[in-house]
C-alpha cells in the first residue's frame, strides 16, 4: 500500500500545475450572454488542446497525450482544483471519445475524433425519451435503412448541449422483431439538418442546458453506425461506464472546493461552536474524504485487474449524496438569505437535485450494485 | 500511488481469515459468550502466530510491523467476532510504544508482545474509565483522557468493578486508580489504537452484509426471494456502501500512521466516526433482512452487532470523533464536549 505519488507521477502533476497557473483563462465573467458564456468555454478547450492537455487519457495516436489512468486522475484533480471552467465539449471528450476508441471503425476515429479535440464538433447524447428514461433498452426512436442510409424518426428528451451539437451519440431501434436490448444501433447523428428540431428545456435553475430532439426521417450514412447494427446497447454501456466513472477526480475535488467554502460560510456566520453544526462539517468532511479515498482504490483495481471493484459501482452515487447534502448545508445557514438568488449557493443548491437523476438515478445504480455487485435476483 | 495490499500483507489476511474460520466458527463464539470466559487455545495460538506483537519492535520481542498490518488483522477478528483480549492488549501496546518512556517501553512490551503480562486502555470520564475491555485479566492498565494525565496503573493499584453489557464476547469493567505518568504523545498512541477498532467494526460490517446477502437469496416469500424486493435489495446496497467506506477510510488511517503521521488525528477520527455509524447501521439492517430470525439469541448475528455497537462507543463515540474532524478542519474547539 502506498497513497504518495512516484517522482514520475509528481512530476506530471508538476508540469500540469504548471502549465495551468500559466493558462488559467480566470473566472468567468459575469453578466455574460448565454452565447458568450459558451464561447469562453469553446476557447478554453481549444487553449488546452494547443497545451496538449484536450483528451488527456486518448491515445497518442488520436491526438491524445497517452496518459497513464493516474495521470489522467491528476489532471482532472488539478483542473478542478484551479477552478478552471469545463471544457466545452465535455460529453464527447469524456463519454463519445472513448466509445468511438473502444468500438469505432479507423476511419470513423480519423474522422471524428480531431475535431471533438479543437472543439470544432460538439457532441451530445441522444439515449433518454420520454417513454423510456430509467429503462433505456426499451427505447422507440427507429432507424429503417433506405439505400446507403438509415432513416431515422422519433424523440430523445434531456439531450444536454443538443442546441450547440453537430453530433448526436444516438441509440435507435434498428429491429423491432428481437429482444429489446439485442435491436438496438448506435449511430453518430447529424444534427445540422433540418429534420432534426431542437427545443429547449429549462431546468428548475432556470437555466436551459439540455432539450427536447423532434427527429422526423432524419438521415444517418450507414458509415457512422458505431459497433456495428445490433449492438447498440452494448456500445451504450461502455458510454454510460465512462459517464459514471470517468468524472470521479474531478468531481472528488469539486466536492472539496465546495466543503471549503461552507468551512467559510460557517465562520462568516459565527456558528463555529454549534455543535449540530460541527457535526454535520466534520460527517461531510468524512464522506468527501471517503469519495476521494474510494476513487483512488477504484483505480487501483482497475490498474490490477482491469475492472474497478464493488466500490467503482458506488461513487456516483455517493457524491450525489454528498452533494446534495453540501449545499443543503449551504441553504440552512444561509437562514433568511438562503431563497435569494443573489449567490451561487442557492443556483448549486438547485442544480444538485439532478445529480441523482442524470447519467443513472440512484435507485438504478442501487439496483446495479445489488444485481451485479451482491449478486441479488433480480425483481422481473 | 497504491491503494492495495502487497503480497506479505495479503498473505497475513488470508492467513487470519483460513485461521479464524477454523478456529473461531459462531458455535465458539457462542459458547464463549455464554460461558463468559475466553478461549485460551484460541489466544495462545494467536500468540504463537506473532499477532500479538505484530505492530511492537523485534528489540521487544515483536515482529515490528505496521498498523496497517495490525489493521489487517483486526478487521479479520471483527468479521469473525473473536472471543479474545487481542484488541485491548494491542491498544496497551501502542499506548506504551508512543507515549511510554524508554524504560516503560523496555518493562512492558515484551509481556505485550508475547501475551504474558497483558495491558488493556481506558478513557477516563470524571476520574474513571466507565468501559475498559479485559481490565479483570490484565497485567496493567493505561489511563488516559482530556486533561488528565496519561498513566500506567498496575493491576494491583487499580479499582477494578466488573460490568456486564451487551456484548458478551468480551469482558468489561470500570477502573480507576493513580499510577505513573507516561511522558510521550498519548494522540499518537490512541489514534493508532483507533484505527485498529474501525478495523475490527469493518470487519462485523462486512460479515452483516454478507450474512444478509446470502439470507435475502434463500428466504422466499410471495414465491419470490426477499433480495428481489428493493425494500431488502436496496438496503443491501447501501451496506455495502457504508462498509466500503469505512473500509476505505480505515485504510487510510492504518496507512497514515505508518507513512504519514501528520495526518493521522483526521484519518483516525474519520475511520473511527465513520465505522463506528456504519458498524451499528450494517448490522442492524442486516437484522432487519433477517426478519424475526434475526432477533433470536438463537441466531449468530446478534453477536456482530452488539460487538459493533459497543467498539461504536470505546475510546471516543462517532460525535466525539466527529467533532475532532470539524475541529481540524478548521473550526477550532468545541465548546459542548461530545462523549
Ligand atoms: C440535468 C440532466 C441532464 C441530462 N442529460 C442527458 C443527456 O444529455 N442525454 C440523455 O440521453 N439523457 C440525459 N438525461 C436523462 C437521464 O439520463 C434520465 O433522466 C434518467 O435516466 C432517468 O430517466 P427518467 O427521467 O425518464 O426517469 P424514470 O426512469 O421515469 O424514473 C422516475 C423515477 O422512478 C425510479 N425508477 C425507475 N425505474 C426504476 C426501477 N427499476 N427501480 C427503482 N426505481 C426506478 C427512478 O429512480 C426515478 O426516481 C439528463 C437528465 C438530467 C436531469
Amino acid at each position: 500500500m502506498d497513497l504518495t505519488l512516484s517522482p514520475d507521477e509528481q512530476a506530471f502533476r508538476d508540469e500540469v500545475r504548471a502549465w495551468i497557473s500559466d493558462n488559467h483563462p480566470g473566472k468567468e465573467p459575469e453578466g455574460l450572454s448565454e452565447d458568450d458564456q459558451w464561447k469562453f468555454r469553446v476557447d478554453w478547450q481549444r487553449q488546452l488542446h494547443e497545451g496538449g492537455w484536450a483528451g488527456v487519457s486518448w491515445p497518442k495516436e488520436y491526438g491524445g497525450r497517452g496518459a497513464t489512468l493516474i495521470e489522467s486522475a491528476l489532471f482532472n484533480e488539478e483542473l478542478a482544483a484551479s477552478r478552471a471552467p469545463g471544457p466545452a465539449n465535455v460529453l464527447a471528450l469524456a463519454m463519445g471519445g472513448p466509445t468511438l476508441i473502444g468500438h469505432g471503425s479507423e476511419e470513423q476515429k480519423e474522422r471524428f475524433l480531431p475535431p471533438i479535440l479543437t472543439a470544432e464538433e460538439i457532441w451530445c447524447q441522444g439515449f433518454s425519451e420520454p417513454e423510456s428514461g430509467s429503462d433505456l433498452a426499451s427505447l422507440k426512436t427507429k432507424a429503417v435503412k433506405d439505400g446507403d442510409d438509415w432513416v431515422v424518426t422519433g424523440q430523445k428528451v434531456w439531450t444536454t448541449y443538443a442546441h450547440h451539437a453537430k453530433w448526436c451519440m444516438l441509440v435507435a431501434r434498428t429491429d423491432s422483431e428481437v429482444a429489446k436490448h439485442r435491436g438496438l444501433t448506435y449511430f453518430l447523428m447529424d444534427m445540422e439538418q433540418e429534420e432534426v428540431q431542437v427545443r429547449p428545456l429549462r431546468q428548475i435553475t432556470g437555466e436551459a442546458e439540455f432539450n427536447e430532439l423532434f427527429i422526423e426521417e432524419a438521415r444517418i450514412p450507414d458509415e457512422n453506425v458505431i459497433g456495428g447494427v445490433g449492438n447498440g446497447w452494448m456500445v451504450a454501456i461502455t458510454t454510460l461506464m465512462n459517464e459514471r466513472s470517468g468524472l470521479a477526480f474531478g468531481l472528488q475535488v469539486r466536492l472539496k472546493i465546495l466543503l471549503g467554502q461552507v468551512i467559510d460560510l460557517v465562520k462568516e456566520q459565527g456558528l463555529e461552536k454549534d455543535p449540530l453544526v460541527r457535526q454535520r462539517i466534520g460527517q461531510l468532511y468524512t464522506e468527501s474524504e471517503i469519495m476521494r479515498l474510494n476513487a483512488w482504490r477504484g483505480l487501483t483495481g482497475i490498474m490490477k485487474t482491469g475492472q474497478p471493484g464493488p466500490e467503482g459501482s458506488l461513487g456516483k452515487w455517493h457524491w450525489s449524496d454528498i452533494n446534495q447534502a453540501l449545499t443543503e448545508f449551504t441553504m440552512d445557514l444561509r437562514g433568511p438569505d438562503a431563497p435569494a438568488t443573489d449567490s451561487e449557493f442557492t443556483f448549486e443548491f438547485l442544480r444538485a437535485r439532478a445529480n441523482s437523476i442524470e447519467g443513472g438515478t440512484t435507485e438504478i445504480l442501487k439496483n446495479i450494485v445489488a444485481e451485479r455487485v451482491l449478486g441479488l435476483p433480480k425483481l422481473r | 500511488m497504491n491503494f492495495d495490499f502487497d503480497d506479505d500483507q495479503r498473505s497475513i489476511k488470508s492467513t487470519a481469515r483460513e485461521f479464524l474460520a477454523s478456529r473461531s466458527k459462531f458455535e465458539k463464539v457462542r459458547e464463549c459468550s455464554e460461558g463468559g470466559h475466553y478461549d485460551e487455545a484460541i489466544w495462545k495460538e494467536m500468540i504463537d502466530l506473532g499477532w500479538a506483537g505484530i505492530f511492537i519492535p523485534e528489540q521487544y520481542g515483536g515482529q515490528e510491523l505496521g498498523v496497517v498490518e495490525l489493521v489487517i488483522l483486526q478487521e479479520e477478528l471483527g468479521y469473525a467476532v473473536t472471543p479474545s483480549p487481542f484488541f485491548s492488549n494491542a491498544a496497551a501496546g501502542l499506548m506504551v510504544l508512543h507515549a511510554g518512556s524508554d524504560e516503560q517501553k523496555e518493562r512492558l512490551l515484551p509481556g505485550v508482545a508475547s501475551g504474558e503480562a497483558t495491558g488493556t486502555v481506558g478513557i477516563l470520564h470524571d476520574g474513571s474509565a466507565p468501559l475498559v475491555p479485559d481490565a479483570e485479566a490484565a497485567s496493567f492498565i493505561v489511563l488516559a483522557g482530556e486533561g488528565d494525565t496519561t498513566r500506567i496503573v498496575e493491576a494491583g493499584d487499580a479499582k477494578i468493578e466488573h460490568r456486564d453489557t451487551i456484548d458478551g464476547t468480551r469482558s468489561f469493567a470500570r477502573v480507576s486508580g493513580e499510577g505513573e505518568e507516561m511522558p510521550g504523545d498519548a494522540g499518537a498512541g490512541l489514534d493508532r489504537a483507533c484505527a485498529a477498532l474501525a478495523a475490527e467494526l469493518t470487519g462485523c460490517s462486512q460479515r452483516a452484509m454478507e450474512m444478509a446477502v446470502e439470507y435475502a437469496k434463500d428466504r422466499k416469500q410471495f414465491e419470490r426471494p426477499i433480495g428481489a424486493y428493493q425494500g431488502v435489495s436496496h438496503r443491501c446496497a447501501e451496506m455495502l456502501l457504508e462498509t466500503e467506506g469505512a473500509r476505505a477510510a480505515t485504510y487510510y488511517a492504518g496507512w497514515a500512521a505508518d507513512h504519514e503521521p501528520e495526518s493521522l488525528p483526521a484519518a483516525a477520527s474519520m475511520a473511527k466516526a465513520y465505522a463506528s455509524d456504519a458498524g451499528w447501521r450494517v448490522t442492524a439492517s442486516s437484522l432487519q433482512v433477517h426478519g424475526g430470525i434475526g432477533f433470536t439469541w438463537e441466531h449468530d448475528l446478534h453477536f456482530l452487532l452488539k460487538r459493533a455497537k459497543t467498539d461504536g462507543h470505546l475510546l471516543g463515540g462517532a460525535s466525539w470523533h466527529r467533532d475532532r474532524v470539524a475541529k481540524i478542519a478548521g473550526l477550532g474547539d468545541a465548546v459542548i464536549a461530545q462523549v
